[in-house]
């Protein structure tokens, strides 16, 4: 019997082929409701921290270096009231083998599929994370399949993108290059069919686990730099992995008073499905069209139920302009000879403002930094912005409008970081989660599972069922 | 453009017309089709336009128009956007003051 190839027809299989292509029965963790074992699902697929860190180590993948941005902490302070700016530090996880955090994400998640015994990972990215499996494939002999949203229909391809699809076929993989559009799904649902390939998601529990070892490598080499915990963790937010990661790895040294924050580049207005708009954006991750419907509705991923729950762990979350993160790059270039891609830099340009806020004995940690080259960089990614019609000048970064401009700040004192209000954003996680489950019973776990995934308790869920109706 | 057999090239296909795009999908985006391409080793001669069989690197037998013979990398820097180089210049001059290097 030949299998039905139409797009309904493998989308029908969804479950099916997720589940040869993970090795997780997801239904093991589901209560019928709202709720799931969420702490169940990642003890009992994931690898403890202690065989995370020898996984990793075992093919050169963390141990970064944590260093102190002294010039931009200065700067920061010049700008600052007296008393006011915190020192920043980042994590710079650009020595990673593949040049960025996501080679954590990559080695569990390889290391799964080689011990499961499949002969190849498929994973689904524009991204760093492409490069990252790609490198382990290449480290534990698999072969890799990487798919990427690349092209609009002039087949013009994001100069960041094709960089990466050129990095991803140096690690010997093959790239499947598709147009704008979340059909995407089924082609990557096709090829994990033909090939019986591993799902290499960037949101299986083994994926997060990986991230966990940053946080937790956070907090011991800030104690031994410094002798106590870092008071702020800025983690940039896309699929919601880096954050949860992160914040998890922390917990587990016991850093529990740090602050946790995502950042987001601010692309409100742009459509992330759109075909005319696909060109118009200079960052293809870390931005708020992945960050905000993830952080509302964490399981839209390519699993059926994300481990990346950022809500779960954000005290606070910030958006920065494209104009800001660009100028910040420029900065770490030439006040701190630092070298690195722009995306990486998202939470850094969050810091230098968030530090400015803050006492000058307070520590803030900007999480990641991201390796550069040609097409990934901010000349390059500059260049092809004005070449789609974005207007590029210096002014107040504040009156940049996503698609049609990127402002550096005139003055760095104008390089603020914007809050978003994280209680709307709880409100449309219940909200979201309750219209999925429509019609069912809302149980006592079910209230105790949405208090714990809005970081908020059982009488504020109950507020918000109750002013929802 | 003739490619031989062994020849790396890359291949073209058309994953859904107009009219097959998702529900959920833009319409500036559902009035294109999703295309896709793949690169691979061609496993006969053919010409440009031609309807061939590719290996890809990781073996896979993928058929599809082919579009590019030897197909390359042409990212680069791009061409100079050259605001970039007054933010290292505003920067050094408010935290070390004006001159100092003169």
């Amino acid at each position: 019997m030949s299998r039905d190839m139409s797009y309904n027809g493998v989308m029908s299989r969804r479950n099916e082929i997720m589940k040869k292509a993970v090795g997780i029965d997801y239904a093991m963790f589901e209560s019928g409701g709202i709720a799931f074992d969420y702490e169940k699902m990642m003890k009992e697929t994931g690898y403890t921290l202690d065989e995370m860190q020898k996984i990793q180590g075992a093919t050169g993948v963390g141990n970064t270096p944590l260093l102190e941005m002294k010039n931009l902490t200065a700067l920061a302070r010049k700008l600052a009231p007296e008393g006011k700016g915190a020192r920043i530090f980042i994590k710079d996880e650009a020595a990673n083998p593949s040049g960025s955090f996501k080679a954590r994400r990559a080695a569990n998640a390889v290391y799964h599929a080689k011990k499961l015994g499949y002969k190849g990972v498929i994973a689904a990215t524009s991204g760093n994370y492409g490069a990252a499996v790609a490198s382990q494939a290449a480290m534990h002999g698999l072969k890799c399949i990487i798919v990427q949203e690349c092209y609009d229909s002039r087949g013009v391809g994001q100069p960041e993108i094709i960089e990466k699809a050129r990095k991803c076929e140096a690690y010997g993989a093959e790239v499947v290059q598709l147009t704008v559009g979340p059909e995407l799904f089924y082609t990557f649902l096709t090829l994990l069919e033909d090939t019986g390939y591993f799902n290499a998601s960037l949101y299986t529990p083994f994926g997060i686990a990986g991230v966990e070892t940053l946080g937790y490598e956070l907090a011991m080499q800030m104690r031994e730099m410094e002798g106590k915990d870092p008071d702020i963790v800025i983690c940039t937010n896309a699929g919601g992995g880096n954050l949860t990661g992160t914040a998890r790895g922390l917990i587990k040294a016991g850093a529990e008073g740090t602050q946790i924050v995502g950042a987001s580049v601010d692309l409100s207005g742009l459509h992330m499905a759109s075909d005319e708009q696909f060109n118009k954006k200079s960052f293809t991750t870390g931005h708020t069209g992945f960050g905000i419907p993830f952080t509302m509705g964490p399981d839209r991923s390519d699993v059926p139920r994300s481990a990346a729950r950022c809500l779960r762990y954000m005290d606070r979350y910030v958006t920065v302009k494209q104009g800001e993160v660009f100028y910040t790059t420029e900065a770490l270039a030439q006040l701190e000879g630092l070298e690195r891609g722009p995306a990486g830099n998202v939470s850094l340009a969050a810091a230098f403002s968030l530090a400015q806020e803050i006492d000058e004995d307070k520590i803030i940690i900007a999480q990641e930094t991201e390796y550069t080259g040609a097409g990934k960089h901010i000349q390059p990614q500059l260049c092809f912005a004005r070449g789609n019609g974005i207007e590029i000048k210096f002014g107040n970064p504040s009156e940049e409008v996503p698609g049609e401009s990127i402002i550096f700040p005139e003055n760095p004192n104008l390089l603020k970081a914007n809050d978003l209000d994280l209680d709307k954003i709880r409100k449309s996680y219940i909200k979201n989660a309750l219209k999925t489950h429509e019609g069912k019973n809302i149980t006592n776990e079910d209230l105790e599972f949405l208090a714990a995934e809005t970081k908020a308790n059982i009488e504020y869920v109950k507020t918000v069922i109750e002013e929802l109706k | 453009m003739k490619a031989k057999k062994g020849d790396w090239v890359n291949i073209y296909n058309v994953v859904m017309e107009v009219g097959e795009r998702a529900p959920q999908v833009p319409e500036d985006t559902k009035s294109v089709p999703l295309e896709m391409w793949v690169k691979g080793f061609i496993q006969n001669d053919a010409c440009v336009g031609d309807q061939v069989e590719i290996k890809t690197i990781t073996g896979r037998t993928v058929s599809g128009k082919l579009v590019e013979i030897n197909p390359s990398y042409t990212h680069s820097f791009g061409n100079t956007v050259p605001e970039v180089f007054q933010i290292g210049l505003q920067l050094k001059e408010i935290l070390f003051g004006g001159g100092c290097h003169e």
